[in-house]
């Protein structure tokens, strides 16, 4: 297993205890609420498809804006109003990656997918979101 | 979009509007259901006193690959609080994909009392309708449903070989890529898992969404989808027609178009589909 960031590993395992299917619907929701859009001062629409999430049915788009103390603030998009899932992943990762070091938002892997969603995720929405999450990977490396 | 009834549907009573559901929040007669691929829309938001059923956990055997059997299907019609006088209307994201899947799983126990919400979510959403995020609770009712009727609405391995042998009437809702092989899964989804790529040999390719006007989500009119299907595809609505995808879903929503909006005589949905077809010994592919 690798070696997450600590915030990402502290939620991973607040995940992990959630055994009640209706408890991390829950879960995913109220991060799904969370979401914020990018904001108009890194990216407006119509947005450059250098961003676009691959594989993605939701249109995700995914940005990393170096702070002033070098760490990665990670923003995203989904244009679909319909990707509660796709938002859901974008507002964890944000919680669980932005203002870390490039080399340690380039540590996560796809595997956290199935670790957070289990049940939640159907056999179609896997490859989107697992692509999100490696774009995220692909951006903090393009950093370091 | 002209009405329903205006469209010149062989069965236009299978449809019902927004505003038909709208109205019919409260009838005690009426039970809203919603299914969708994403199992977080739901809670998110859904038509107010709608129940919502997953199509993985409610309507698949758990471990055949198969659905539900007579008694798994009581089971669900109690706990959702409908009996065989109650009317269902199906509604869901993606253009009702899931929505008539789960119409047409219903359909394998006679439930006809059914309906599908023309334009699902999408049109529901783009019209500003409410919303609501509390869970209905329905009180429990005592449901006999018959056992599970495959032979009309759905078509086995042995008999899809036989047909097949026959030059028979396949449609391929799958995209354009997956019909010809280039693709093992449709376009941004994961391979999900046969072998070979191409489609069952003499299969005509008419993609699902063709159906749909994308932009709100409800359904071609007639003479619309008669275009499609019997001038530009030479489909014979006389014949029979076995429809099929990757799992049976997207030929659900085909299904349901031929056999309630056009009166295809016979259509059948092949549930096994290219996930079975793609994978099996000595049955020949076309690419």
């Amino acid at each position: 297993m690798p070696a997450y960031p600590e915030r990402l590993q502290t939620l991973l395992d607040v995940f992990a205890g959630v055994t009640d299917t209706h408890e991390r619907t829950q879960l995913l929701i109220d991060f799904a609420r969370k979401f914020k859009d990018v904001p108009a001062d890194v990216a407006t629409r119509p947005f450059s498809q250098q961003h676009l999430v691959k594989f993605c049915e939701s249109e995700a788009y995914v940005w990393a804006v170096p702070n002033a103390d070098g760490t990665l603030k990670l923003h995203f998009a989904v244009e679909n109003p319909s990707g509660v899932s796709a938002k859901a992943l974008a507002a964890i990762l944000d919680k669980a990656l932005s203002g870390l070091p490039a080399a340690d938002i380039a540590r996560v892997d796809a595997e956290i997918v199935e670790k957070l969603f289990r049940q939640n995720i159907s056999m179609g929405k896997g490859m989107g979101l697992m692509s999100m999450v490696q774009s995220v990977a692909a951006l903090a490396k393009r950093h370091l | 979009m002209t009405a329903i009834a205006d469209r010149g549907y062989r069965t236009p009573n299978a449809l019902v509007s927004t505003e038909w559901v709208a109205a019919h929040a409260n009838d005690a007669n009426v039970r809203i259901i919603e299914s969708n691929e994403d199992t977080l829309l739901y809670p998110m938001g859904h038509v107010p006193g709608a129940v919502h059923i997953d199509w993985t956990s409610d309507l698949n055997d758990q471990v055949r690959r198969d659905y539900i059997e007579r008694e798994g299907f009581e089971a669900l019609m109690s706990k959702i609080g409908a009996t065989p006088d109650t009317t269902v209307v199906f509604y869901g994201d993606k253009s009702n994909w899931w929505a008539c899947y789960a119409f047409w799983v219903f359909q394998l126990f006679g439930h006809t009392k059914a309906h599908v919400m023309d334009g699902g979510r999408l049109k529901w959403q783009k019209e500003g309708r409410e919303w609501s995020t509390d869970t209905p609770s329905y009180p429990a009712t005592s449901y006999q449903a018959p056992a599970r009727n495959d032979s009309t609405l759905r078509i086995l391995r042995d008999d899809v070989i036989k047909y097949q042998k026959t030059g028979g009437q396949f449609v391929d809702v799958r995209s354009p890529e997956e019909y010809a092989g280039t693709r093992m899964h449709m376009p941004e989804y994961p391979n999900e898992g046969a072998i070979r790529g191409g489609h069952i040999p003499g299969a005509k390719s008419v993609p699902w969404a063709k159906a749909i006007n994308p932009e709100d989500g409800t359904f071609k009119t007639a003479a619309e989808l008669t275009a499609l299907y019997v001038d530009l595809n030479k489909i014979d609505p006389a014949k029979e027609v076995v429809a099929y995808c990757r799992i049976g879903e997207r030929s659900s929503h085909t299904w349901f178009a031929l056999t309630y909006l056009l009166g295809f005589e016979k259509v059948r949905n092949y549930d096994g589909s290219w996930t079975e077809w793609g994978n099996l010994v000595g049955v020949p592919i076309e690419k």
